[in-house]
């Protein structure tokens, strides 16, 4: 694999204040970057520069051996993107705009088949102010990757979709990869940057605070922060039993359910107890590290998109 | 699929196939937005047709020339409405409007450029009015029996050169508001006074000396002017190379001022 993209002390500031500082990476050719981080961390500041749209103030970016500031032109032509806050004349429609922005590119891709792709063929004749969030949501994504990009940078992908449509955007986004292209994601849902990026940049406050895979970055967290585990024993257990187990820092009861917290093989341990005692251990829930954890932890705040990660079992002996 | 292109050398951009497409489908926006249609293209021929039917418009503006009716000098000032319409009016909500919805910024980041952006943008308003200009004149001859310009030559070159000056003045107006909100109220704002020197109210040959040579020093007045002349057959280089003189100052400001977004 060859470098895509290559960021190298990135540094750029608004109104003295500096919104990305020293920020170094390198996508490799054909993978999916994610680039997640809390509302002003710097993510979209730094894909514009990426995208030739703002003009770094320091540091060296190169984008397919071209600098975004010097070569605009040709940045244009390999690199699609799709924008934050940008819209299209309300009253354009579907069809139009894909055949418009088909006529800025040298080698645009055939613009029936992509809106074809994207579902949007019945929704030709629409304009534009008369679509959804999903169907605009994909009619941006069709207008990234009409001019046939060797690179898409992707930002806010599936905001404001539902599941659904947003579980169908990410099998397009796959299957664009699947073609060779490189995609660089900015997103606020930790569930896509799992499920689509091959690895993710943790931005904040302007630095990338983490770098690596997502399996990676979740067990990362996983190892130092407490576990949780809930179950209903079908009969009594001693509380000072488990609170004996050196992995468990702290038993609750309420009613007839037990809270265990613990660290490191917790779980393993309070099972083995259990299955000793022939207790049954009804509606066990583990709830288990996730990038969410890790977001959490390398950044020392919420995501404001909080989804929980919950496994559930029950009737686990 | 992308190492192939990689490989490629640069291939000719079909950069005139994007300026063609780009300003058919700001025609087709214009055609579709059916009030801009109507106000840029109805509201002068309304005035034109009122006017024509008033009885006192046919007669004489002066003993001295018995053959220019009030009519024949109010046709350049209903051009001049035409042009202050679509420069004003038009232009500047349209173009601050896309910027305001980022429908700049998105282009901004394709290989279409800002040039063949506000070139589309300012065929299509210089197309509208042509044909709106050329559709008074005909119902003006046609409906009113108003005389054709003496000097043909010279009131083209009037027209164009205020058509240039009008539209650089809206092009600087929408480089400069962020929202199509602010530019609409710049633009009316503008529109009135730039009406009464052009003469909508009061005809600049019937305005007191001062406030004529204010009138003639105006972008619009100086249109009126010039058009008058012509239409008169006495033309003058003076008001030619104020429009021109404005043209090249507005357009150099708008294209100083103008930002994607």
């Amino acid at each position: 694999m060859t470098t895509a993209i290559e960021v190298q002390g990135l540094t750029k500031q608004y109104a003295g204040a500096t919104v990305v500082r020293d920020v170094s990476f390198m996508v490799e050719h054909g993978e999916i970057f994610g680039i997640i981080g809390p509302n002003g961390a710097g993510k979209s500041t730094t894909v514009e520069c990426i995208e030739g749209l703002r003009k770094p103030d320091a540091g060296h970016i190169s984008v397919l051996g071209l600098n975004p500031g010097r070569d605009r032109d040709e940045l244009r032509e390999r690199v699609g993107v799709q924008l934050q806050d940008a819209e299209l004349p309300a009253r354009l429609r579907v069809g139009e705009a894909l055949r418009l922005y088909s006529s800025f590119y040298a080698a645009p891709a055939d613009w029936r088949t992509l809106m074809e792709t994207l579902g949007l063929t019945g929704k030709q004749k629409t304009q534009f102010g008369k679509l959804s969030g999903g169907q605009r949501q994909r009619l941006s994504i069709a207008l990234a990757l009409v001019g046939r990009p060797e690179v898409v940078v992707l930002d806010e992908l599936t905001t404001g979709l539902d599941p659904q449509a947003r579980r169908d955007t990410w099998a397009l986004i796959e299957g664009v990869r699947d073609r060779g292209t490189t995609i660089v994601l900015v997103t606020h849902f930790m569930e896509e940057a799992e499920r689509l990026c091959d690895r993710i940049a943790v931005f904040d406050s302007g630095r990338i605070v983490a770098l690596d895979t997502p399996a990676a970055l979740a067990a990362g967290a996983d190892a130092g922060a407490d576990q949780r585990i809930r179950f209903r024993p079908d009969r009594p257990l001693e509380e000072a039993e488990l609170l004996a187990l050196p992995e468990v820092r702290g038993v609750e009861r309420r009613g007839d359910q037990v809270t265990v917290t613990g660290t490191g093989a917790m779980l393993n341990a309070v099972t083995t107890l259990l299955a000793r005692r022939g207790i049954v251990a009804r509606q066990l829930r583990v709830d288990q590290a996730s990038l969410e954890d890790a977001f959490i932890a390398l950044t020392g705040r919420r995501h404001d998109e909080k989804t929980t990660h919950t496994q559930e079992k029950s009737d686990v002996r | 699929m992308s190492a192939d292109t990689a490989a490629l050398p640069a291939a000719p951009r079909p950069r005139a196939a994007a300026l063609r497409r780009l300003t058919l489908t700001e025609l087709t926006l214009f055609m579709r937005e059916r009030v801009g249609i109507i106000w840029a293209i109805g509201f002068p021929l309304v005035l034109l047709i009122i006017f024509g039917n008033i009885p006192g418009f046919r007669k004489p503006v002066s003993p001295a020339a018995p053959r220019v009716s009030f009519l024949d000098s109010y046709v350049p000032i209903l051009l001049a409405f035409v042009l202050a319409m679509i420069a004003l009016n038009v232009l500047p909500p349209v173009l601050a409007g896309y910027r305001e919805q980022g429908v700049l910024r998105r282009l901004s980041a394709t290989p279409v450029g800002a040039v063949r952006v506000l070139a589309a943008q300012l065929i299509v308003d210089a197309g509208m009015t042509a044909v709106t200009m050329i559709a008074l004149l005909v119902v003006a001859r046609l409906a009113f029996s108003v005389a054709f310009p003496r000097q043909p030559a010279e009131f083209a070159l009037a027209v164009v050169l205020g058509a240039l000056a009008l539209l650089s003045l809206g092009l600087m107006l929408a480089s400069v508001l962020p929202t199509s909100r602010g530019a609409n109220a710049a633009g009316a704002i503008l529109f009135f006074p730039m009406m009464f020197f052009a003469g909508l109210w009061l005809p600049i040959a019937a305005m007191p000396a001062a406030l004529r040579h204010v009138s003639q020093a105006t972008p619009l007045g100086a249109a009126v002017q010039a058009m008058t002349d012509a239409w008169q057959g006495h033309w003058h280089p003076l008001y030619l190379l104020i429009l021109a003189g404005y043209a090249l100052a507005f357009a150099v400001a708008a294209a100083r001022l103008f930002r994607w977004e």
